[in-house]
């Protein structure tokens, strides 16, 4: 062995191929072992055979890979049918011999057994589909299928570890499924043949919800992500959303500053705005200004020449700009030289990981320097605390890599837990400014205050905010304000 | 399964296919037990085939072929399929209908 090396993560040894999944190789950190099979199992209908079929698709059409499908429960037929609705065209990957379909039927009534017998046909027929396309991934999904079609277990498992044996001789990388059973990881035990990589999937229904879910189990001789991560099927095919906890030491600090767009916070943080690359976040209670705040930060990252993507969770994207232009922000300029770039959704509309991925889809596809999120709190009805705290953190983590600035307003309760930020994420904010609305002598005020700028020399003391249709500005606080300054925005 | 008079196939011509996988033991006592029951059952009336999967494999996917020796009996209809080396023979005569169940031995 050579000495250890200085890094956390060194260089795997271990070869692996890309899955061809979008986020799965991050967690398994390249792919699934090379030349090695590897297990995917879960209950019914958590979409196993989708993850193995994109597996051997993507293999095919991205590392030219060719690969054998091996189904011992649907017809190819089926197969053809079932995934044209994925965006697989299978028949033409088949006649481009970049993949064969091979329908194993399994049916012990069809079958009597009069003496002694082993499963060489099956090898036979493997051996056949490989040579035929010089494949180098095959499925075999789900082979379990074998033990409802013969009753000799003893020799149907002394068969199967002869066949995981020769496919890692064969060199093929293997993905197998297995159905989950009981305590198990599978039925019939078939981790017990495949040890290099297990991945479980999960389906469950919380608060009405489904969500589907990720494990890596086990990665022999690999580091790997070890979290739930959730996942989604939809019409581009599986999306796992890690992402990324595993490259998060990339992340190399900013030196670079941004304005936040209002001359006075700046001033507040030391006289220079934030770190580019950073995330702010921004609390308050109803109507104290977040958007307004957030509004300024996307119009001086748009001046610069950068691109910005701001998310409206609760208003749609005229409301929201004409709002904007009542305090003096004119932000359609922006969008019309294609700087600004604004989606506006109910967060109810999808489940939790839809919604990421499709924010994730989003930043992919635009570049963007600068992400808003207004509000994220929108998020509570589409899953549980625990799992937004969860997903935003990751999704926060993921733009950090990428060097994203991004920003996200938070709705509080008012009152005693007005800094108290819920879904635990505060923590994941580099910089922290919270709004608070004070009643005195009959008058309200919105008081703003740096809770916390990491690496930020910032200002204690809070400033009155004040939101003309000239924009944000900061005074000192003051409680006889001249009655001109009136309050004309929003949030 | 019922146990009622059926029509009769054409019995005349017996078409079997033996599976096998290069000449293993089991695929020559497959061979021996098969040949040796058609003779004593249909002798003249039958036609055994052996299909050596080493030489085409192509062959095993028409009959959905896994385990070897497996013997298939095209005709007469329906088809049947028999897995093993055909040692037990009281489990080949059922699985060919070469003896009706129900019929003492």
């Amino acid at each position: 062995m050579r000495p250890a090396e200085p890094t956390l993560l060194p260089p795997s040894l271990l070869v692996k191929s890309p899955s061809g999944i979008n986020g799965l190789d991050e967690i398994t950190n390249g792919g699934f072992p090379q030349g090695r099979p590897t297990l995917i199992c879960g209950n019914a209908g958590c979409g196993k055979t989708v993850f193995a079929m994109e597996f051997l698709v993507k293999g095919a059409l991205q590392c030219g890979e060719p690969g054998v499908f091996v189904s011992f429960e649907e017809t190819a037929d089926d197969l053809r049918k079932n995934f044209s609705s994925l965006g697989f065209d299978l028949a033409s990957l088949e006649k481009e011999k970049k993949i064969v379909l091979s329908y194993v039927h399994v049916d012990k009534s069809e079958i009597i057994e009069t003496g002694a017998y082993d499963l060489e046909g099956l090898f036979i027929r493997l051996e056949h589909s490989i040579n035929s396309i010089g494949a180098k991934r095959i499925v075999l999904d789900t082979i379990e299928s074998l033990f409802s079609g013969f009753t000799n277990d003893a020799l149907l498992r002394a068969e199967l570890r002869r066949l995981f044996r020769w496919l890692k001789e064969k060199g093929v990388t293997a993905v197998i499924t297995g159905e989950r059973g009981g305590a198990a990881l599978t039925r019939q035990g078939i981790e017990e043949y495949v040890s290099d990589c297990v991945i479980l999937l999960d389906n469950r229904v919380i608060n009405q919800i489904s969500t589907r879910r990720i494990t890596i189990v086990k990665y022999r001789g690999s580091p790997h992500g070890t979290n739930e991560y959730p996942f989604l099927i939809d019409s581009e095919g599986v999306s796992v959303l890690p992402i990324t906890s595993l490259e998060l030491d990339s992340h190399k600090g900013h030196d670079t500053r941004i304005s936040t767009g209002i001359d006075d916070l700046d001033k507040m943080l030391g006289g220079q705005g934030i770190f580019k690359g950073s995330t702010m976040l921004i609390s308050g209670s109803a109507g104290t200004g977040k958007t307004s705040v957030a509004g300024h930060l996307a119009k001086a990252t748009c001046r610069s020449n950068e691109k910005c993507l701001f998310f409206c969770f609760e208003e749609s994207t005229n409301q929201f700009l004409s709002n904007m232009r009542s305090i003096g922000l004119d932000l359609f300029s922006e969008i019309e030289r294609g700087y600004l770039i604004v989606k506006s959704a109910r967060p109810t509309m999808h489940g939790l990981e839809e919604h990421l991925v499709k924010i994730h889809r989003l930043i992919e596809e635009t570049k963007p320097s600068l992400v808003i999120m207004d509000p994220i709190t929108s998020f509570i009805n589409s899953g549980t605390v625990s799992d937004i705290g969860l997903m935003l953190t990751r999704l926060f983590d993921y733009m950090k890599i990428r060097d994203i600035t991004s920003a996200f307003t938070m709705l509080t309760d008012g009152g005693e837990s007005q800094d108290q930020a819920s879904l635990g994420i505060s923590s994941i904010a580099d910089v922290w400014i919270s709004i608070a609305r004070i009643r005195s002598k009959g008058t309200l005020t919105r008081e703003l205050s740096v809770v916390k700028a990491r690496g930020i020399g910032h200002s204690d003391s809070s400033r009155e905010v004040l939101i003309s249709s000239s924009g944000v500005s900061l005074a000192e606080l003051n409680r006889s304000l001249p009655p001109e300054i009136k309050n004309a925005g929003g949030r | 399964m019922l146990n009622m008079e059926v029509i009769q196939p054409d019995t005349n011509n017996w078409n079997l296919r033996l599976y096998v996988a290069g000449q293993t033991p089991k695929s020559l006592t497959a061979f021996s037990n098969l040949k040796k029951i058609c003779e004593e059952h249909l002798a003249g009336r039958y036609t055994i085939q052996v299909i050596d999967l080493l030489e085409c494999p192509e062959l095993a996917e028409g009959d959905q072929i896994m385990a070897i020796p497996t013997v298939v009996r095209h005709l007469p209809p329906p088809v049947k399929k028999l897995i093993g080396d055909l040692a037990n023979s009281e489990r080949v005569l059922i699985g060919l209908d070469l003896r009706p169940k129900g019929q003492s031995i």
